[in-house]
């Protein structure tokens, strides 16, 4: 149940749309969120896998960041190729600490006049005021306080936005333009948080709910709340941040080198640069894997994994059940010797040791637009 | 004799010297689609209040609390390979367990179907 009082909660654009739905709201960094709609958490998950949900993801920070030397000066928080990004297309990248840890990871476009940076909403505060800190007068953040984000994924999600302007097709994976949506002008990139193909449309708070309800009119889309987001990209491999990186972990351990831009390899100068390059050519004492439990128990985050001898290897950072896999999914930190998929693991739920075994990153196959 | 109720969401229908004991409808609601259930050990011996079962829905774990002392004489062993029995009817086939009592004067201050009502209202 919520701990914190709903009326210290913020609310997105959309929040009359999810209590008009249905939404079962709960305390999320701050703000009421819908967890799930009444078709529940599974559904909304393979609904996302056969064909197009709409997710609120309104919460999370927007900013532009303006000026000549923007990309530059972003570059000295990052280990990114941010100066070597082509104009309307989008980067994944992390901001990280002094020891090479990470403080949070983030979406960043550019815009040609600028660049367009999404960052989480439990971090953004602190995200922001770590960048005018640090960034002083080589660049200029713009907090965008006003703008909804909607994350449309799944399958389908190509068909729907195409029925609402044709340029949705054909867009590249990692790109982003500005379209007309049903007389909504919005931020369009193609990415997401599933695994699957989708996008992620940037739009004025005003014209949110428009938007979304132009959306949910589409046979092929459903609201999927955050329950079931977490479920997509835990069954993706993808990271949560504060559960599977956070400042203690640097992105070689886990598994984002390619993250770290040719030239930012060669160079340096992004915070911890010497012990993330460090990491990067001698190798880590552990890496971040997929774990598959061979029984039906989920183990869930801070589980223990042990080897079979009984020796602690390693934590759960993330786990749960995979609706799309039809059995319980993890990830989670091992010992370097015991990263390789297919090693033989314990997992220690409830005083139980539960067997288990290493897997690849994802359980699904992420399905990316490819032209 | 009719169901009584725990502020934990249990229920328990006595039978004879035997407690046959589940989770509210309100709780299998408020829990979702439940994924998995690990049931007690049979003969184990529990006593009031003590942790008899683990429900994991996609959400989370929670656990359930043995309502009275007793000896765990029977479990819903469909629910290994049907956890949504639960979802689906959980003051009927989704039961968890039986409990052989050994106090049957610890149930006498549960609550009944009308006050369990009011206090499931009262929570919102």
């Amino acid at each position: 149940m919520n701990d914190q009082p709903t009326q210290d909660l913020q609310q997105t654009p959309l929040h009359a749309l999810h209590v008009e739905l249905g939404g079962k709201m709960v305390a999320f960094a701050g703000y009421d969120m819908p967890v799930q709609y009444p078709a529940g958490i599974m559904d909304e998950h393979l609904h996302t896998r056969s064909a197009a949900s709409l997710f609120d993801v309104s919460h999370m920070g927007q900013a532009f960041l303006h000026g000549e030397d923007a990309a530059k000066a972003l570059e000295t928080l990052l280990p990114g190729d941010i100066q070597g990004l082509a104009v309307g297309r989008t980067r994944y990248t992390v901001f990280t600490n002094d020891h090479g840890g990470i403080l949070d990871d983030l979406m960043v476009t550019n815009l040609g006049d600028r660049l367009f940076l999404v960052v989480n909403a439990a971090c953004k505060d602190a995200d922001f005021a770590h960048m005018e800190r640090h960034l002083g007068d080589r660049a200029k953040l713009e907090i965008l306080e006003d703008r909804a984000l909607i994350a449309l994924q799944g399958p389908n999600a190509s068909d729907v936005l195409t029925r609402l302007n044709a340029d949705a097709r054909t867009m590249p994976f990692m790109s982003s333009t500005e379209m007309d949506l049903n007389g909504v002008v919005a931020f369009v990139t193609r990415s997401g948080y599933t695994g699957e193909d989708g996008y992620e449309i940037s739009v004025a708070g005003r014209d949110a709910e428009t938007l979304a309800r132009t959306l949910l009119e589409d046979a092929d889309v459903a609201p999927a709340g955050l329950g079931a987001r977490d479920t997509l990209r835990l069954e993706a491999g993808l990271c949560l941040y504060g559960n599977d990186i956070d400042e203690t972990t640097t992105p070689i351990e886990a598994g984002l080198s390619w993250v770290l831009g040719k030239r930012r390899r060669e160079e340096g100068g992004f915070p911890g640069a010497d012990v993330i390059l460090e990491h990067l050519s001698s190798g880590t004492e552990r890496k971040r894997v997929g774990i598959r439990p061979d029984g039906k128990a989920p183990a869930r985050a801070h589980t223990v994994i042990e080897d079979t001898d009984g020796n602690t290897i390693g934590e759960i950072t993330s786990g749960g059940f995979g609706p799309s896999v039809g059995g319980p999914v993890a990830m989670g930190y091992v010992a370097a010797a015991h990263a390789e998929p297919g090693t033989p693991v314990n997992l220690m739920v409830r005083g139980k040791a539960l067997p288990g075994r290493v897997h690849r990153l994802a359980f699904v196959d992420q399905r990316y637009y490819k032209p | 004799m009719s169901m009584k109720y725990t502020k934990e969401h249990e229920w328990v229908r006595v039978e004879g010297d035997t407690a046959v004991i589940g989770i509210s409808d309100y709780a299998q609601s408020q829990l979702g689609e439940i994924v998995f259930i690990e049931l007690p050990d049979t003969g184990k011996t529990l006593a009031r209040g003590d942790e008899a079962c683990v429900i994991e829905s996609v959400k989370a774990a929670s656990e359930v609390y043995a309502p009275a002392s007793g000896d765990v004489s029977e479990t819903n062993g469909d629910l290994d390979t049907d956890p949504g029995k639960v979802n689906e009817d959980a003051t009927g086939e989704g039961w968890l367990f039986k409990l052989s009592l050994s106090d049957a004067s610890e149930l006498d201050d549960l609550m009944d179907e009308a006050a369990y009502k009011a206090y499931v209202e009262e929570l919102g």
